[in-house]
């Protein structure tokens, strides 16, 4: 009696040692083998495996194995469905003799035979055979008592949960890189659609074609400037792509007009903002606030511009980025009625109108990044690509933006002051 | 030839017999490190091994399982094992789980 509480005693410690190292997240090929020796140093059992389930191969691949020698085979096949069927009923350890007429069992017979296997323990976790434990003779020699087995089926049933975790956790990994690669092959897909649109927009207008994509790339500098994360500074690139969308509606010759326009036809031009919205609105984009880019990218931070003459703080910030980018693209490029505005001249529009057009902020940010770009301090060449060499080579330009920044933030690091050689090559107006 | 599971000397061929000291190390995985020992020392001729228990207060089942490995390789290998300085409650429990019919206790 006493060494029947002492067998107990210990087979508890066990079964408590193995729920610990099962919930702990350790390596699971060594908790496998930790389960291994728990079960066997439990019981005395002198040589045993533990084999995870293949529901694809229909095999009981090994985890862990001791004792059963080099020639034991480390993956075993369950071809008969039945037979499957059979194990999967419960977790109730098999006498391997008692079981010959199965033809798992003979067809492993010899090697079962040579490494004196006694049990064998499917492990089943929602009726469905996860994995399965062979146990060899025990070393007093004894056969198993009926105790015995309900400890082994315990600690089967820990050992099959952690086998199942396993595999659902592989699962999930499988589906989530799945799901990666789907969501990257449709933002791709997505990406090519706003580049497809944004071409289409643009070969309506042969006096300003790659301005969409231009705006698309002054926007991303912008978002990026003003130290947005990855997907905003996405976002901000595809609001500038679609920003113009609307023009689509609009006749060819209002847009390609060599001449300023009439009333009537800026009337009809200035419908291209609202169009632009009704005609992303329905679009479930990745980026919410592309629909209102395309829609108040022509207001103004004073109220004096359209489609709602909107104030400040009511323009969506998207939209202000855009504006910023699409006047920046507008004054840089060449138009049938004006040549494209030297750059000195750009960066004081921007200066005058910050506050009234531009959020001085946007500005600060845009022009900071031109210098950084100018000083090499960012090789990128992004301005340089869509404002060409010389136009980035014109004379004094660096020390005119250092000068606006440090008229327009001089209480920042913004400004630059500190990047010029000294305050007194700073040029006097 | 005497020696610990932590200062083995991999090439050193072994003596007919030999000392392993468990120490602490049978009770977690890392003990299998023991086991590896042992049977090396069992591949390069040594027919007698001995387990010395002095510094190992309790065993618990994983200790259990290592030292159940050493006996099965030596008894494959038809080497001895002894196991030395083993304290009563250990002895207890290794009567319990039949070690004490394939090995002797000194």
């Amino acid at each position: 009696m006493a060494e029947h509480s002492h067998k107990l005693i210990h087979a508890f410690g066990a079964l408590a040692e193995l729920g610990h190292e099962i919930t702990n997240k350790n390596n699971f090929q060594e908790t496998i083998r930790t389960s291994l020796h728990l079960i066997s140093g439990a019981l005395g059992i002198m040589r045993g495996s533990v084999a995870r389930y293949s529901r694809f191969g229909h095999e009981l691949n090994m985890l862990a194995i001791r004792g059963l020698g080099d020639d034991f085979p480390l993956s075993l096949s369950l071809c008969s469905e039945d037979e499957r069927q059979f194990l999967s009923n419960g977790l109730n350890p098999i006498e391997i003799s008692q079981a010959k007429v199965l033809p798992f069992f003979q067809v492993y017979d010899s090697s079962f035979e040579r490494r004196s296997l006694e049990l064998f323990v499917p492990l089943v976790v929602r009726d469905e055979i996860v994995g399965a434990i062979f146990l060899g003779e025990k070393a007093s020699g004894d056969p198993y008592t009926n105790y015995e087995k309900e400890i082994i089926c315990a600690m089967g049933h820990h050992i099959g949960v952690a086998i199942a975790q396993r595999n659902l956790m592989a699962e999930i990994e499988r589906q989530a890189e799945q799901n990666r690669l789907l969501f990257d092959e449709m933002r791709s897909t997505y990406h090519d659609t706003v580049k497809a649109f944004a071409a289409a927009i643009d070969c309506k207008d042969k006096y300003t074609e790659g301005h969409s994509v231009r705006v698309g790339k002054f926007s991303e500098i912008i978002a990026a400037e003003m130290g947005w994360g990855n997907d905003e500074v996405e976002g901000a690139a595809v609001a500038g792509y679609l920003h113009d969308v609307g023009k689509l509606t609009v006749e060819r010759k209002i847009i390609n007009a060599p001449y300023r326009i009439n009333a009537k036809e800026s009337a009809e031009l200035n419908k291209h903002p609202s169009v632009g919205f009704e005609i992303l609105q329905p679009i479930h984009h990745p980026f919410t606030d592309v629909p209102l880019a395309a829609k108040y990218h022509h207001e103004r931070l004073d109220g004096r511009g359209y489609p709602d003459g909107l104030f400040d703080r009511e323009i969506p910030y998207i939209a202000k980025i855009v504006n910023l980018a699409d006047s920046f693209d507008a004054m840089t490029t060449d138009r049938p009625y004006r040549a494209r505005r030297g750059a000195k001249d750009v960066i004081e529009d921007l200066q005058r109108n910050a506050g009234r057009q531009f959020a001085p902020e946007l500005v600060t940010a845009f022009l900071g990044g031109l210098l950084k770009e100018l000083a090499g301090e960012n090789r990128e060449k992004r301005f340089r690509r869509l404002l060409g060499r010389e136009y980035m080579e014109t004379e004094g330009i660096r020390d005119k933006l250092r000068y606006t920044l440090n008229e327009m933030a001089p209480t920042t690091p913004m400004t630059y002051v500190a990047a010029a050689a000294s305050v007194s090559e700073l040029p006097i107006h | 030839m005497i020696t610990t599971a932590s200062t083995v000397d991999p090439v050193e061929p072994a003596a007919q017999r030999s000392i392993i000291f468990a120490d602490g190390y049978l009770n977690k995985l890392s003990g299998e490190r023991i086991e590896y020992e042992c049977r090396r020392r069992l591949e390069t001729g040594c027919r007698e091994l001995e387990l010395n228990f002095s510094n190992t207060e309790i065993v618990n089942s994983i200790g259990i399982s290592i030292l159940l490995g050493v006996i099965d390789t030596a008894s494959d290998k038809g080497a001895r094992i002894v196991f030395s300085e083993v304290n009563d409650e250990t002895v207890e429990l290794f009567e319990m789980l039949g070690l004490t019919k394939h090995v002797v206790i000194e």
